[in-house]
């Protein structure tokens, strides 16, 4: 009987990704953000702009700030690459703005990159805010395998942890708009 | 401990299962084939010895022949399985944005698949400008790849890399699981040991 139960759960365990990958969808608007481990940055200024110190892994909670941004992206992707300048334009106009500044964070989660990746993308399109690697696909699973440039807004430190209230497929030209909505949607006193 | 070692299993399944991260630059249009036997071919080459002579045509019009870097330049040659599916075609755009990292190494990058030069044509497009030659080892079928030993039992190429140096020798091959994409530090970590 107990060797019954045992294979039953190993054919049930193997049979999980088949139906993990049906099921898996994007993070849904309203809904929490899966609880992930993230990696640190390895620099001390992307530690530094997201309230961390340290190695290892962190939770998007841990952040410093009223909201964040997730961005998923690759070295490999050609529209993440033609969208980095738009990024690095929506960094600078969130880090010129005293009334934004500090409250929304930009992540970059470079989806299958290993660190040389995500760091040769960072100094390739000389982007200010952080990159960090999910090289075993292992936060890509979570969130659904979405393809890439994909971005996920998340509000931190309400009533629903992680509450996800941006979450879309495809790059975005324009930079003032997509800021503006982003300030909307996250509620952050200005 | 059951309950670790079911656990354990559960993470080793979940990771096994093929992941990629297609760029939105495609849209529909490529193909799924799966998870595919890693290897399914015998190399016929070795480290050390001379390279294998070839001319393919490349998408670009010309013809281009491994004989024309013989003492100019380092030759890496990246073989990618098929057009328009799912690993290969976040591949090549990686290589696109690291020219510099190439040419500080003195090296070429030479991709090849065994697609005709239409197809090649319309899926690198989606990729924006190559700054490399992009070759087609279509006829006679994988040609090229078979020689090399890297043609699979299907008729498509391995996922391979090969460092070819100036003097025309083998200095690095990889022939890679199917399913993943090498790290392009692989890459340029041996093209620095050229150097040395």
């Amino acid at each position: 009987m107990r060797k019954q139960v045992a294979v039953m759960m190993v054919m049930m365990i193997l049979s999980l990704p088949a139906l993990l990958g049906a099921e898996t969808l994007p993070p849904q608007v309203g809904a929490s953000l899966p609880d992930m481990k993230i990696q640190k940055p390895a620099d001390s200024a992307g530690l530094k702009y997201l309230g961390l110190s340290g190695s290892g892994t962190f939770s998007a909670d841990q952040v410093k700030a009223q909201a964040l941004m997730i961005q998923i992206f690759s070295l490999y992707c050609p529209y993440c690459q033609k969208d980095a300048p738009n990024m690095n334009r929506f960094f600078s106009l969130m880090e010129a703005n005293p009334r934004i500044k500090g409250k929304i964070k930009i992540l970059g989660i470079g989806a299958g990159n290993t660190s040389f990746e995500v760091n040769t993308f960072k100094k390739k399109y000389k982007v200010e805010f952080p990159l960090v690697p999910d090289a075993d696909f292992t936060i890509h699973k979570i969130i659904g395998e979405v393809r890439t440039p994909y971005f996920i807004v998340v509000k931190l430190g309400g009533p629903k942890k992680r509450e996800v209230v941006y979450s879309r497929l495809g790059a975005h030209e324009d930079v003032e708009a997509f800021l503006a909505e982003v300030v909307r949607l996250t509620g952050i006193q200005q | 401990m059951k309950r670790k070692m079911v656990c354990a299993l559960l993470m080793m399944v979940l990771l096994a299962t093929p992941a990629f991260a297609l760029s939105d630059a495609y849209k529909g249009n490529i193909y799924e084939v799966g998870k595919l036997k890693p290897v399914d071919s015998v190399l016929k080459v070795k480290v050390g010895e001379i390279a294998p002579g070839f001319t393919l045509p490349a998408v670009s019009g010309r013809k281009v022949s491994l004989a024309d870097y013989r003492g100019k330049k380092n030759v890496v040659l990246s073989f990618v399985p098929a057009a328009w599916t799912p690993v290969c075609s976040d591949q090549w755009p990686g290589y696109n944005i690291v020219q510099e990292l190439f040419e500080e190494n003195d090296a070429v990058l030479l991709g090849i698949s065994v697609d005709n030069i239409p197809t090649l044509y319309s899926w690198t497009n989606q990729m924006g400008h190559l700054w490399f030659e992009v070759l087609s080892d279509f006829w006679p079928h994988g040609a090229v790849a078979s020689r090399l030993g890297i043609l699979r039992s299907n008729g498509t190429a391995e996922r391979a890399i090969i460092i070819i140096d100036k003097k025309g020798i083998i200095r690095y091959i990889d022939v890679h699981d199917i399913n993943t994409r090498p790290p392009l530090e692989s890459i340029i970590l041996q093209l620095e040991k050229l150097r040395k």
